[in-house]
């Protein structure tokens, strides 16, 4: 089981919000295939937000094929998004932090490191696309 | 669907004065309606008329398909939890649920007691004795035990501390998720209502400025920065919200269901807050006048709270 | 609802009945030597203790007071305290009609009060019949129970102010909001009502026997003479026992009310000060010679046997008033209360 948070600054809406958590925990195999999505009760009971928020951000995930609503029992994943991936997560990781550590030796702050990083991702996004 | 809350020309006033003028409005099933606005502006006023707690001087009003406490049937389907959430001092938690359970026919009593353990109250503690967000819990749990069709909260939240307030919310939207319940709650801090409203009416000096989804009114509403220009050369299926200026950058919230082509703004995503705030910026000035700009910053408007 | 309407009651109730089981146990305690007094009514007043006239007295003075108090205590909070404490807002949106509410409200504290005050009334009427109106040859009397000192102090009519009482207090803490202040104007108004009741009501509610009475040393009762010894007014017997004496005054041949002629002043005996009882031979031939000259004295009463034609009816009227009083409540706070 997974929980829910909101960030009420990031200008993101709530149920995008809530999509793309669920989403990143299936990336991350936080989530996998059977696995039961939180009742809208629930997760509504502990974020203190509109119950249609939730429908609406999970009426999306159904929509992509990612979960399937069984009535009376609950949201259920049905596919789940870290398959081969997950494997190349930890070498990843590692090469990463590595190079965060030497992004730090070479003198840059917190601020320069993910001002760097952005501006190399979205680069490489617009030369991919 | 038909309404579960409609106004036609409703007005109130108390001897001269009009708390609530011409407001034409209606509220889908379904929802949880935030009705927003500054103090004064009307607010208690037209929940008073929903539930039934005074009559109209014009206009009519009808919930639920019927007229506010016209009998019982009728207050059977509205819940109501006052402004300051008021309950009996001298009468114990247990009390309060004997009177709900006499009083109201279709009361759930298992619900009720249920939110009474999970909220850990004492039954044998006198109200009075309760902390402010005790309180509000209570007066929610008689609410909400009645079993309405539609539930109506007057600043429930107001006189609440930030852990109070949030569990409250919690325990509503709860409610509102078992139950399919409408909610229409009250606010003059839109913060509180943003997560918790999907339909928003704003009330500003006793008139409705603005109603609509609050999706479709995020959806629908910019904020536009760019070079100084004068409001009316804007195109005109850009309604002017509210506007600010310095002597070289104009900043416009505009409404508008066309997207922004022109290139010279900044185009931005406003919050709900904002929102609401570019609409009681209006109020203070009905037409905006952009001149005076102070070299020293953009000059903000004055906001009523 | 009349859970709740107990619930919310019953602490003042418990109080005002508790105090009231008291007073009924002195009552029945002591009333028992009364009644056996009452059985000589020649010799009552001068076999009475001290505190016999005592409790006398004080029951006069609980029943002048308690409707008044009981009623504004119990009718002003009624409204008024839902109103200051913005319960209403919480009572009223129960599945339960405001009109539903407040009757249930009115219904459990008028009949509540009224069995209250008719326990009491019921009471001190038993206690002090046998007292009522007794003389005494040497030294004074006790008042009768038709005249104003007691008659609303006995049979049914303190029941009558103790239901308007309530229905005044609710109605005026209804409309002021306020619980203390209602209480006191409550107070206030049926006080007056009280007075006013005897003053300008009770007299006219049955048309009262008119005697004319020829003045004699047989028929005299008194005469009042100033500092001066100027005569101010003379005063007949009645010849009716207990009767309430509404008028008693001179008049002349026409039979309007006239003053006393200059002459009669100095026809009067020395030492003419205050009322004169003594039998003196010269005040006779003075009476005589007013008889003469076409005076008369006319005597207006109530007579001892309209007690209950006069309470029925007082009563009736003070309930005729609580209805109006009681429609203006459900009224007021369907309408006007948010």
């Amino acid at each position: 089981m997974i929980e829910f948070s909101l960030d009420s600054r990031s200008g993101v809406a709530p149920y995008q919000q809530v999509v793309q958590q669920v989403r990143q925990a299936l990336r991350l195999g936080l989530l996998g295939k059977g696995d039961r999505l939180p009742t809208v009760k629930d997760v509504v009971a502990s974020l203190a937000i509109n119950p249609n928020t939730v429908l609406k951000a999970y009426r999306e995930l159904e929509h992509e094929g990612l979960v399937a609503a069984r009535p009376g029992v609950g949201t259920f994943v049905t596919r789940s998004l870290s398959d081969g991936s997950l494997a190349a997560h930890e070498p990843l990781r590692r090469d990463l932090r590595r190079w965060l550590t030497a992004a730090r030796t070479a003198g840059l702050d917190e601020e320069s490191i993910e001002a760097l990083f952005v501006s190399t991702f979205r680069a490489a996004e617009e030369k991919t696309a | 669907m038909s309404a579960i809350l409609r106004a036609q020309g409703l007005g109130k006033r108390y001897r001269r004065r009009w708390a609530l003028a011409d407001c034409t409005l209606e509220v889908p099933p379904g929802h949880v309606t935030g009705l927003v606005g500054p103090n004064g502006a009307g607010k208690t006023t037209l929940l008073s008329l929903a539930v039934g707690m005074m009559s109209p001087t014009t206009g009519a009003i009808e919930v639920c398909g019927g007229r506010p406490a016209a009998d019982a049937a009728q207050l059977a389907k509205v819940g109501f939890v006052a402004q300051d959430t008021p309950t009996y001092p001298t009468l114990t938690v247990a009390e309060h649920l004997r009177l709900g359970a006499r009083l109201n026919p279709a009361w759930d009593d298992a619900l009720a007691r249920a939110r009474i353990a999970q909220l850990g109250l004492d039954t044998a503690q006198r109200a009075g004795k309760l902390s402010g967000g005790q309180r509000a819990q209570l007066a929610l749990t008689l609410g909400l035990a009645k079993r309405p069709q539609l539930l109506v909260l007057d600043e429930p939240v107001a006189s609440l501390d930030p852990l109070a307030r949030r569990e409250f919310l919690q325990s509503l939207m709860e409610a509102v998720a078992e139950f399919e319940l409408s909610v229409i709650l009250s606010s003059h801090v839109v913060s509180d209502l943003e997560r918790v409203c999907d339909h928003l009416v704003v009330l500003v000096d006793s008139t409705v400025r603005v109603t609509g989804e609050v999706e479709t009114l995020l959806a629908t509403h910019h904020r536009l920065s760019g070079p100084r220009r004068e409001p009316h050369t804007l195109p005109a299926d850009q309604q002017l919200i509210s506007g600010s200026a310095t002597d070289r950058q104009s900043t416009f919230v505009v409404r508008t269901d066309a997207p922004i082509l022109d290139p010279a703004w900044t185009v931005s995503r406003l919050g709900l807050e904002d929102l609401v705030l570019a609409y009681l910026q209006r109020s203070n000035q009905p037409a905006p006048v952009l001149a005076a700009a102070s070299a020293a910053g953009p000059t903000l408007l004055a906001v009523r709270r | 609802m009349i859970w709740l309407t107990w619930r919310q009651f019953r602490a003042q109730a418990l109080v005002v009945a508790a105090a009231a089981v008291a007073m009924v146990t002195v009552l029945a305690a002591t009333g028992a030597r009364v009644a056996r007094l009452g059985r000589e009514p020649t010799t009552v007043y001068e076999q009475l203790t001290r505190a016999d006239r005592n409790l006398f007295f004080a029951g006069i003075v609980i029943m002048a007071v308690a409707p008044a108090v009981i009623g504004a205590f119990w009718g002003a909070t009624l409204v008024a305290k839902e109103v200051e404490a913005g319960t209403h807002r919480l009572a009223w949106n129960q599945s339960v009609t405001r009109t539903r509410w407040l009757a249930t409200k009115l219904t459990v504290v008028v009949a509540s009060v009224a069995a209250v005050v008719g326990v009491l009334t019921f009471a001190v009427t038993w206690w002090s019949e046998p007292l009522d109106g007794a003389q005494s040859q040497t030294h004074g009397n006790l008042p009768a129970r038709l005249t104003p000192v007691s008659f609303a102090m006995r049979g049914i009519v303190p029941v009558g102010y103790a239901v308007l009482a309530v229905v005044l207090a609710v109605a005026i803490g209804a409309v002021l909001r306020r619980s203390v202040a209602a209480i006191a104007l409550a107070l206030a108004v049926v006080t007056f009502l009280q007075i006013a009741a005897a003053l300008w009501v009770r007299p006219h509610l049955a048309p009262p026997v008119v005697r004319t009475v020829v003045l004699s040393l047989g028929t005299l009762d008194g005469i009042a003479v100033n500092g001066s010894g100027k005569v101010l007014h003379i005063t007949a017997r009645t010849n009716a026992p207990g009767a309430w004496v509404l008028s008693n005054r001179t008049v002349d041949a026409g039979g309007h009310a006239a003053t006393i002629p200059s002459w009669f002043d100095t026809c009067l005996p020395p030492p003419g000060v205050g009322v004169v009882r003594e039998e003196k031979s010269d005040l006779g031939s003075c009476l005589r010679r007013l008889t003469d000259e076409g005076y008369r004295q006319r005597v207006e009463y109530q007579p001892a046997d309209r007690f209950w034609t006069l309470q029925l009816r007082e009563t009736a009227l003070l309930l005729l008033g609580s209805g109006l009083v009681t429609g203006f409540c459900f009224w007021w706070t369907r309408h006007r209360i948010s």
